[in-house]
Parts: structure tokens; sequence; C-alpha cells
């Protein structure tokens, strides 16, 4: 099968649901020409032109209120996000207008739009352009929130996500760009809600989200060496979350890891964790961890940034720890 | 507070054509901001006699800028609304028995009680949403703009806010991309003087319509108090918007009668007696245009009469209903988070 990077992935995920629907458009700073920095968008305006793939003044309130006005009158828009931390500029359109207005309107009212925009650490970018926030979207009812960990899964979440009827938030990991994965040439969606098992194992299951799913994998590999198999699996997203997948693969296992690159505090670790020691509790034989990113704004020194986010070393001693019974004390 | 600049409206005087030719429309008009003056006077009741959850705010003094507005739209055209959202949202043609029902929070309301009063709308007639964040709805009106001219409609799109509303930073970043893209959005600033217990000199430096004409946006201002002024200036706006010549903004000087909401009573500290005392008598909007009708021979003082003990007793009517009406189902509290349809 081909390789294709996540960027062009997303591209052509974006391409081929706006030739099937005139009334999908893209709207966002330096979307059109310059196809966004990470040049994701490159050769759309050349393939749909300005009037759909709208470049926009540096407003993000705007620009997200204008595709919320738009997705409630017949319009299916892709919001672009330059960098998920700008979140923080467009909460109100986006949680209290967008997230809301399907509810507040008895069900009379609807907001097709996707937000896609982008986490990771480690791009040495500092404390504003490296957050990982999908926790904060993922806390609102009415979101839903999908996290591609790979090409593959980018490409066919976001056909997903640009049909649904909902906002969906997607977060693409920036420093994922440039990697390959195999993406078949013929049309295919993931659905929403549906995990994936990426690696079948018995003593321990991860649940990693996004880029995770990469450290986790790593972390299986180097385990397994030692004779301890690790089950993975991504969730692809947090709002729905498959509960039932994970759930069966821990009364399986007896063990959980939740790796996720949000800060590790009131996080989606945390709400992870605690649904399994709320529903599998009396199959567990360890106290279920979490590993987040540090509770600290993103530091710019590598020497300090790379502390922050979780590694494949990290967890695989994490997971070494736990399976000798070292974490009880809650060390 | 800039009025009539070079660039406004002539406010208050009635336009230059036959009262006669019109009267279908004139009546209309007067029957629906009776509408919305019996129904403020009905919800102040529900409030009063502790028959209604929460609090409400009242659009009485108001109703020639609504209607005015409303009057010159088509129900394909869209609306945002504000907190204050009563009179925009009879004035798009909607129904009092699904309003006060919306109020009272009874399944049969527009939004199956969900929203209240802070988000009653009726969605039909193009009413995108009454909205409880200030300025709130500033983006949504702008992008139905977009919306309309992407999809090749003609409707247009008109975005209620207040004086208050105008601090908001949304404002500037929209009405910038309307501008940009010439988009058939009409900005309809309702000043009556005070943002909850201040007044707009307090909080708005310079004028409000220069705000908007920084962007190259024509802006007008206009009696808000006179529904033929407002109507006639809003009929020439919303013609041309469908042309491709908006956006537009206009300031409307107007007056709210009651509280910033039903709980405000004792208000002597930011806004005196007098002065609304005043208002009511000069100025209100009803009365003056009753005046008109008359005076032009559109209608006698005693049908005027009639149709307004008919408003009110409809308007009896609906709460009577609203009253009995049944809650929604506690099945319901979980329903509408997302629209169900298989993507
Ligand atoms: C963003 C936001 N800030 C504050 C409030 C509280 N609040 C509700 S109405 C209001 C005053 C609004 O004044 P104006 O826009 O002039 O409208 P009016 O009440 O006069 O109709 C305020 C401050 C709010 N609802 N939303
Ligand atoms: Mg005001």
């Amino acid at each position: 099968m081909r390789e294709i990077t996540l960027s062009k992935a997303v591209n052509e995920a974006i391409a081929e649901e706006m030739r099937r629907d005139p009334t999908i458009f893209l709207i966002g700073e330096d979307v059109a020409e310059a196809g966004t920095p990470f040049k994701v968008l490159s050769g759309l305006v050349e393939e749909f032109g300005t009037e759909r793939v709208i470049d926009t003044p540096i407003s993000e309130p705007g620009f997200m209120g204008v595709a919320v006005g738009a997705a409630m009158t017949g319009s299916r828009p892709i919001v672009d996000l330059m960098f998920g931390d700008f979140l923080f500029l467009v909460m109100d359109q986006l949680c209290n207008q967008a997230a809301k207005t399907h509810y507040m309107s008895g069900g009379k009212l609807k907001v097709p739009l996707v937000l896609r925009t982008n986490l990771g650490a480690t791009r040495r970018s500092a404390a504003q352009h490296s957050q990982s926030l999908h926790a904060l979207v993922a806390h609102i009812p009415g979101l839903k929130v999908a996290m591609p960990s790979s090409a593959y899964e980018a490409k066919g979440l976001m056909k997903t996500a640009i049909r649904d009827d909902n906002p969906v938030v997607i977060f693409e990991d920036k420093l994922m760009y440039q990697e390959k994965a195999p993406v078949p040439e013929e049309e295919y969606l993931i659905p929403f809600g549906q995990a994936n098992v990426v690696r079948e194992g018995r003593d321990l299951t991860m649940v990693a989200t996004s880029s995770m799913v990469q450290v986790a994998l790593a972390a299986a590999h180097a385990l397994e060496g030692e004779g301890i198999s690790v089950e993975v699996i991504d969730p692809r997203t947090i709002v729905p979350l498959d509960e039932a997948t994970i759930l069966n693969s821990v009364r399986k296992t007896s063990r959980a890891m939740v790796i996720d690159e949000g800060h590790q505090s009131y996080g989606i670790t945390g709400e992870i964790a605690s649904r399994i020691g709320e529903k599998a509790f009396y199959h567990l034989d360890a106290p279920v961890v979490r590993m987040g990113a540090m509770d600290v704004p993103v530091p710019f020194s590598p020497a300090l940034e790379d502390l922050t986010v979780p590694t494949p070393e990290g967890v695989a001693e994490k997971a070494r720890k736990m399976l000798r019974g070292e974490l009880f004390d809650g060390a | 507070m800039a009025k009539a600049g070079k660039t406004s409206a002539t406010a208050g005087k009635a336009p230059a054509r036959k009262a006669s030719d019109n009267s279908g429309a004139y009546l209309r008009m007067y029957r629906q901001m009776l509408r919305i003056r019996a129904f403020e006077d009905q919800a102040n009741q529900l409030y009063l006699s502790a028959k209604m959850p929460g609090l409400t705010h009242m659009y009485s003094g108001q109703e020639a800028v609504a209607v005015g507005i409303c009057e010159a739209l088509t129900p394909e055209d869209k609306i945002t609304s504000t907190h204050r959202g009563h009179g925009h949202c009879v004035a798009k043609g909607a129904e009092f028995r699904e309003m006060f029902c919306e109020l009272l929070g009874k399944a049969e309301g527009y939004c199956r009680g969900k929203g209240g009063s802070m988000h009653i709308a009726d969605q039909s007639n193009g009413n995108l949403g009454a909205n409880a964040i200030v300025g709130g709805s500033m983006g949504i009106a702008t992008g139905a703009a977009l919306s309309a001219r992407r999809l090749g409609r003609d409707d247009v799109a008109v975005c209620f806010f207040g004086d208050g509303a105008t601090a908001q930073g949304l404002m500037y970043e929209v009405m910038n991309m309307a501008a940009l893209w010439k988009l058939p959005v009409i900005y309809a600033c309702e000043n009556n003087g005070y943002s909850e217990y201040t007044k707009t000199a307090e909080i708005a430096a310079g004028s409000l319509i220069a705000r908007a004409e920084a962007f190259g946006i024509e802006a007008f201002s206009v009696d808000g108090q006179d529904v033929l002024a407002v109507n006639e200036l809003a009929g020439r706006l919303v013609a041309r918007a469908r042309k491709g010549e908006g956006p537009f903004f206009i300031e409307l000087e107007t007056y709210r009668y009651h509280g910033h909401h039903v709980g405000d009573i004792n208000r002597d500290y930011y806004r005196s007696k007098d002065e609304e005392a005043r208002w009511k008598a000069e100025r209100d909007p009803i009365t003056n245009f009753a005046r008109w009708l008359v005076a032009e021979g559109v209608a006698a003082q005693d049908e005027l009469a009639g149709m307004a003990a008919e408003v009110k007793a409809d308007a009896e009517a609906a709460v009577a209903h609203a009253l009995e009406a049944p809650y929604p189902d506690v099945s319901e509290v979980d329903m509408h988070v997302f629209v169900e349809t298989a993507a």
C-alpha cells in the first residue's frame, strides 16, 4: 500500500469531501495561497478557489463565530485554528455558542462544523505554541473530540468529522505532519466512538491518544523483550469514548496505564482512569496509572522541555514498577 | 452620543407617501408592537406572581425597533437576538403560546423548555436564537450572511445588539470581515442609553456609528421610537444588502421602560423616575404611531382600541394555556446534546 504523510492525508480527506459536498468551505488564517504555516492545505485554493478557501484577518473569535453562523444556516465550515493554544481565544464561540446551540434550541438548530487544530510539545516553541488542550473542549457537552494517531487515522477521522452534524474538534499532532503511514487509495471512513486495539497483549493495557500511541507502542516493544505483554488501545475519539473496548481489555489484563499529552491534572488521563476504576475495579491487580504532561507551562529549553512529556523510556519504567507491585504506596 | 451625521437618515418624519396606500402594512406594524407590549406585560406579571422560573429582560419601550426592522424582512431572512429578545422573537413571526411555554420551561416551548427567556426563538422563521452572551451573536449573524452569499441565496441577516455590546471585541472583528467580504448583514444597535446599571456615555468613548464607518461600513442613526422611520430605513438597507451593497450599521435611539431585568425595581440610583416618565409620555412608539394612524385616517381610535383588546385577550389565553401545559418529560434532559443523525 502507498505511504503518505499525515499532512497529505488531512489534505486528501478535505479535498475529497469538498468535491463531494459544495456546502463545505475552509476558513482561517493563511489557509489559501499559503496553505497554512504547516502547508497542510497546499493546493486546495487552486482547486476550490477563494470562495471556498477563505483567508481571514487574525481574528480567531471572529472567524470562529462566523463559522458557527454559517453552520447554522446550511454551510459546513472547516475552521483552521493555526495553533491549539489559540483555543483560549475562541472559547466563547466554541463552547457557549457552537456546543450549546442544538440543545438550547430544543433540537431545532444544528452546528455542523469542524475545528481543526493541533497539539504537541517538543517543537521548541515554548509555552504559547506547545499546549495539548483537548481536555478543555472534551469537558464541554455538545462537542466531539477526535485525536488521530497516524496518517491513516487522520484521513478517516477527518472525513467522519466533516460528515458529522455536530461541532467536532480534531487535534492533529504538529510533530507528526511529516510522518508517513500506509493509507489506501480507496475511500474509507473511521467511525467515531470505536477504539482501535493497536496491539494485543496479556499483562497490561495502555490506553494512549494521538502521538502517545507511538510512545506506548515503543514502550510495549521494549517490554516484550522482558517478557511483559502489553495491549495498546487508541480511543481515536475521546468524545464519544469507546468505554467498552477499554474495559474489556482491562478485564483481560488486570492492569491499566493511561498516556496522554495533555497536562496530567484534571485531564484525559484522570477521566479514563476513573472510569476504569469505577467499572472494572474488581478486575484490577494494581491502581490505574496516569501519565500526562507535567503540570508546568511548556518550557523552551530542550533540556527542560523534554522532561515534560511522556517518553517510551518513562512509560516502560512505570510499567515495570507497576508489574513489580511498586506503585501501590503512591510512589 | 452621535446622532444624524452626514450618513444619517432623517429621523422622526413620516415618509412622503400616502398613508392609505399602505394601510395593511401599517396596521400590521401597529398590531405587532401591541403584541410585544402585551407579551411583556404578561411576562412581567408572571414574574411578579412568582409563576415564572428565573428572571427576564423586558423589551417594552423598544417595540418600534424590532417591528420596524422585522417588517422589512422575509421569513427566510435571518436575525440574531439578545438577552432582551422577546420583542425580536414576536416581530419575526413567533406565536404567543410557544413563547409563553418556553418562558415557563414547558415542553411545547420553541426550545422545548431548554432555552427559556434568554434563548427564546422561533427557529422556523429565521430567528437564529436569543443570546445570553452580550455581543455573542455578532459572529453568528455575520456567518449567516456569508452562508447565504456562498450558497447563492439572497437572504439578509440582521444582528440585533445593545449599546453595551459595542464594547465587545468580537464586533470589530466581524465588522471588519463583513466589510472586506461585502456581506449582506445589517448590524442593528439598539441604543437604549444603558447597559445594565451604567449609562452608555460612561462606557462608550466617541460615536457609535463612527465605529462602523471606520471599516468603510455605511452607518445610519435613526429614531428608534418611530416605527415608520425605522421601517423605511430598514427596507432600503435590506434591499441594498440583497443586491450585494452591504454590510450596514444602524444606531437606533430607544429606551427600555422596565429595569434591566424584571427584578431591577429600585433603580433611581442610576436612572431617574423623571427621565422614565418623560420617555413614556413623549416618545412612546405605540401611542405616537396610534396618533399618526388616526390623523392620517388609516384607522379610527376605536378600531385601534379594539385591536389592543384582542391582542391582550390572545396573550391572556396563551398564558393560561402555558400555565397548564406539561413540563418536558425527564427523559428529555440528555436529549439534543448531540444531533443523532448518523454521519
Ligand atoms: C459577555 C457578557 N458580559 C456580561 C453580561 C451580563 N450582562 C447581561 S445584559 C448586560 C448589559 C447589556 O447592555 P446592552 O448591550 O446595552 O443591552 P440592553 O440590556 O441595554 O438591552 C450585561 C452586562 C453578559 N450576559 N455577557
Ligand atoms: Mg443598552
